[in-house]
């Protein structure tokens, strides 16, 4: 007997959320990379599942899975770049001192 | 004759490379060049004059010349405007009047401009004004002419405000400006009702066919009158602004506050005349309604003894002078309102209008020269300040008495003769007009004697402070080249040059009128000589006798306090106040209010737009949220 699909659901979706609450919660940007990892990987999770239990025949979600690691991987070099070079300006990663974008 | 152009183009040169350089060049070396240029401008006009009137007649007249026509503007297929230079006895006859005392003025003003500040400017503007002055008189179509004659009008106001740091001077420019320009409107909606119907602008065209614009604007009425009577009744408009007409004189008195060569040259020898000149260049067609014709008599006449009056009583002698060109102007255009063009009898007025335009722009230059040279050596405009001159200037003292002389009417002198042929049109046409413009005469030998005895005789006041000298020798030399034109210009055989159809006219003077005319004159001249020749009580006493006529002509009748009242009192606090009110409330106020919405709006909503990528993922979810909600609720 194979775990339900459901089960596999909910915990993406808990992810997912949790990834999105870090997101909007937290101040260190660092942390707000992780929650954005969490969303990703939620996805990921989503791929999978519904191509191992809806279409086992093909293999699409696998291949996206895949693809959105790679990509993750890359996003994620980025994005420590540019958090490394806003903490050697002004010493700190904190998102909210990152205003010079308003109005 | 295509060489003609130079007298446009190089005092357009000259402005160009004065105004350009200005403090570049110093003063002396602008004053030269200015002078230099004029020079040539002259010498070109008198050989153009010359090959001009030794031409070989044919049908017994000069025929105009289009030297040049270039297209400028093609509006339709027949209405266009060009630029170009046309040649007839009265533009050649403008531009030799033109281009002397121009010159004079520009030799004149070495002297007596000497060490002023922004002398370089003030050779530029001179340059300028020649240019376009020689533009309006050469124009081959009525709309040249209107470029020209609001250029005209520009360094007039340029002139008029030379000493800009004055705010009489400065008020005077903006008069003189606004005065003209609003005449002018009459002046190109008459153009414009003018071109409308007889679909050309061009003189040669207008005034070959007079009869056509009756004919094409036929049964065309408004308000009794036929729309051509309208058209060049409003032309006249234009003209009477320029040349100080009543009611439209008001500028010209205040336009003295500009330097005293200015005077000579703008406001009393060329540019005033124009509005002579537009009627005289559209006389054919002014003679296709009679009624305009009448009205400009009418008009002139009344100027005539007004600007007569007013100037018996002025103390400063500029303003005196300006009054007595009004009223000589006013002779002119009388002159030119009683004649026709039937034959060469009813157009005599034509030709002593031309012929006196010619010896008064010579005789008063020499008047306005003289007053320059006296002012130049007392400091001061005022009469009070003068007395007893005759010693100390004695060339300015000949000359201005010969100037004096030519004006009263005193023959040998030009001013006599040109005088007599108006007076004996206006006699042909109506006694009544004869004798009233009679007493004008009368009136102009009396104060102009009084001007020269109070000037040159009366009792000296106390000079001991400064004493008067003679001006210098580029300041005589003008006078003295003027008052000798000014002795010999009426025997010029004037009528064979100009007159109504072209047809040689030979001058010869009405024993009745001529006698009349110098009796007058002379009473004139001998009432001045007894009140004014020494200090006495008598003219005190004569203006308490009628003190209520004095003051009045003093303050001019109160002509600009009408004007004062009717634009402040009437236009501006009926007309302006309301409109300056609906366009700062209801129009500003609805620009405002959209603004002022527009603004509060986005204050309200900046906060959107915090920069903070956290609030943005906020409202992003929270959208996202909505529209899934949204969606769910609807499927």
């Amino acid at each position: 007997m194979e775990t339900p699909m459901i089960y596999y659901i909910i915990i993406s979706t808990i992810m997912f959320f949790a990834g999105v609450y870090g997101f909007i919660t937290r101040k260190n940007m660092l942390m707000m990379l992780i929650s954005i990892e969490l969303m990703l990987n939620a996805v990921d999770i989503n791929f999978a599942v519904f191509n191992r239990y809806l279409y086992p025949d093909a293999m699409e979600g696998m291949i996206f899975t895949l693809f959105a690691i790679g990509i993750a991987a890359a996003e994620t070099a980025i994005a420590i770049a540019i958090i490394i070079n806003i903490f050697r300006h002004i010493r700190n990663i904190d998102a909210e001192n990152l205003d010079d974008m308003k109005y | 004759m295509e060489y003609t152009v130079i007298i446009l183009l190089l005092p357009m040169a000259m402005f160009l490379l004065l105004g350009l350089l200005d403090s570049k060049l110093s003063p002396r070396m602008a004053g030269i060049l200015g002078t230099l240029g004029m020079i040539v401008c002259t010498a070109v006009a008198y050989t153009t004059a010359y090959q001009y009137f030794t031409q070989p007649r044919i049908d017994g007249e000069f025929p105009p010349v289009t030297a040049i026509n270039i297209e400028w503007l093609r509006f339709t297929d027949f209405l266009h405007i060009d630029l170009g230079i046309y040649l007839d006895p009265i533009s050649v006859m403008m531009l030799v009047v033109i281009t002397t005392v121009s010159l004079m003025v520009h030799i004149y003003s070495l002297g007596y401009m000497h060490g002023e500040i922004g002398f370089q400017r003030y050779y530029a503007f001179l340059s300028l004004f020649s240019m376009s002055m020689l533009g309006l008189v050469v124009a081959t179509n009525i709309f040249q002419m209107y470029i020209f004659w609001e250029l005209v009008g520009v360094s007039s106001y340029l002139l008029i405000g030379f000493y800009y740091t004055k705010p009489e001077a400065v008020s005077a420019s903006k008069k003189a400006f606004i005065v003209t320009r609003f005449a002018d409107l009459g002046f190109l909606i008459g153009i414009l009702i003018l071109s409308f119907y007889t679909k050309t602008f061009d003189f040669a065209t207008l005034t070959a066919a007079p009869g056509t614009i009756i004919t094409e604007t036929a049964g065309a009425s408004f308000l009794g009158c036929s729309v051509a009577a309208w058209a060049l009744a409003l032309i006249f408009m234009g003209g009477a602004g320029k040349s100080a007409m009543f009611p439209l004189h008001i500028w010209l008195p205040d336009a003295m506050e500009g330097p005293t060569p200015v005077s000579a040259l703008i406001h009393a020898a060329t540019m005033v005349v124009a509005g002579v000149y537009l009627v005289a260049r559209l006389f054919p067609l002014f003679c296709v309604t009679p009624e305009v014709l009448d009205f400009i008599t009418v008009v002139g006449a009344v100027t005539a003894l007004y600007a007569a009056i007013v100037a018996c009583v002025q103390s400063d002698i500029k303003r005196v002078l300006a009054f007595s060109t009004i009223s000589q102007i006013a002779f002119m255009m009388v002159a030119l309102g009683v004649a026709r063009d039937t034959d060469l009898h009813a157009g005599l007025g034509y030709m002593a209008s031309m012929f006196h335009l010619f010896t008064h722009a010579m005789f008063k230059a020499l008047l306005f020269l003289g007053a320059g040279a006296i002012i130049h050596a007392v400091h001061s405009n005022e009469m009070t300040a003068m007395g007893g001159l005759r010693k100390y200037m004695p060339i300015t003292h000949i000359t201005f008495l010969i100037a004096c002389l030519a004006i009263a009417g005193i023959p040998p002198f030009s001013g006599f003769f040109s005088k007599d042929e108006i007076l004996t049109a206006v006699m042909n046409k109506s006694l009544f007009w004869g004798i009233w413009m009679t007493v004008v005469a009368g009136l102009t030998a009396f104060y102009m004697f009084r001007l020269y005895y109070r000037i040159f005789w009366w009792n000296k006041p106390d000079y001991s402070h400064h004493t008067p000298h003679e001006a210098p020798l580029t300041m005589t030399i003008p006078l003295i080249i003027l008052a000798a034109i000014t002795c010999v210009a009426g025997f010029i055989p004037f009528g064979e040059f100009v007159s109504v159809n072209g047809q040689p006219y030979h001058i010869h003077l009405d024993p009745t009128v001529a006698t009349t005319s110098i009796i007058i004159a002379l009473i004139g001249i001998s009432l001045a000589t007894w009140l004014f020749l020494k200090e006495n009580k008598k003219p005190g006493a004569m203006a308490d006798s009628m003190r209520t006529l004095y003051t009045a002509a003093y303050h001019r009748f109160y002509i600009d306090e009408i004007y004062q009242f009717v634009t402040h009192k009437i236009i501006f606090a009926l007309i302006c106040r309301p409109i300056a009110w609906f366009d700062r409330h209801i129009i500003d106020g609805t620009m405002n209010m959209l603004a002022n919405v527009t603004q509060g709006v986005s204050a309200r909503i900046k906060g959107l737009q915090s920069g903070y990528i956290q609030s943005y993922a906020w409202i992003f979810l929270a959208g996202a949220l909505v529209i899934a909600i949204i969606t769910m609720c609807c499927f």
